[in-house]
């Protein structure tokens, strides 16, 4: 790599390492999930893998390398963690309650009824 | 020895992170419905988010933080406009 690349001692590396690949294999796993799982209810909890764990992984190797490279805290990264853990079960939850509406509009008969009002 | 674990480290995971991309791009073009292809967009932006992350930790630079940070915040709002349109046929009622 011919960019200029922050020096971190050896434990500091492996920790990094460790998360960077356990975070995007995460990610992948929960996309490969996505992929294969059959109907869309199924579908709507595999990503979450790679929005909690795949996020959560990545962004503290990123807080690791940049602390021990650099010296000092770097903590930004948790600006983005935060983000991403409060909006994406909003997103989801929008999401199927629209799926769930169309699928009711559309009379589709594995999706049961309305319940009726108290 | 640690520059050779971090570019080791950083080339996978920056390929495990393009085949999820890929993947999620496969099911925005053979998913059945629109909520399908929604949730493909969802999973296509957070993995690139997760790249950039891993590119600036690659690089040693911080700007690539504030892109994925810009990416993050701007694909909430298209999800969740995408999922109003779902729900009511119009983004702003």
């Amino acid at each position: 790599m011919t960019e200029q690349v922050l020096d971190l001692p050896l434990w500091a590396a492996i920790a990094v390492a460790i998360f960077l690949v356990l975070g995007a294999l995460l990610t992948l796993i929960g996309t490969i999930g996505f992929l294969r799982l059959p109907t869309f209810y199924e579908r709507l909890h595999a990503p979450t893998l790679g929005t909690s764990g795949g996020v959560g992984a990545i962004l503290l190797a990123s807080i690791i390398y940049f602390s021990v490279g650099t010296g000092r805290l770097v903590v930004h990264e948790i600006l983005i963690g935060l983000f991403v853990s409060i909006t994406t079960p909003v997103t989801f939850m929008l999401l199927a309650r629209a799926a769930l509406h169309r699928d009711r509009a559309e009379k589709d008969p594995d999706v049961p009824a309305k319940a009726p009002a108290k | 020895m640690s520059a050779i674990i971090l570019f080791t480290a950083v080339s996978i995971a920056q390929l495990l992170l393009a085949v999820a991309m890929l993947i999620a791009s496969v099911r925005i073009f053979v998913g059945p419905r629109a909520q399908d292809r929604i949730i493909s967009l969802d999973t296509l932006y957070i993995s690139a988010m997760l790249l950039l992350v891993t590119f600036s930790i690659g690089t040693g630079r911080t700007v690539y933080f504030e892109a994925a940070l810009v990416i993050g915040l701007l694909g909430f709002v298209a999800t969740l406009a995408l999922a109003k349109f779902l729900m009511r046929g119009e983004v702003i009622e």
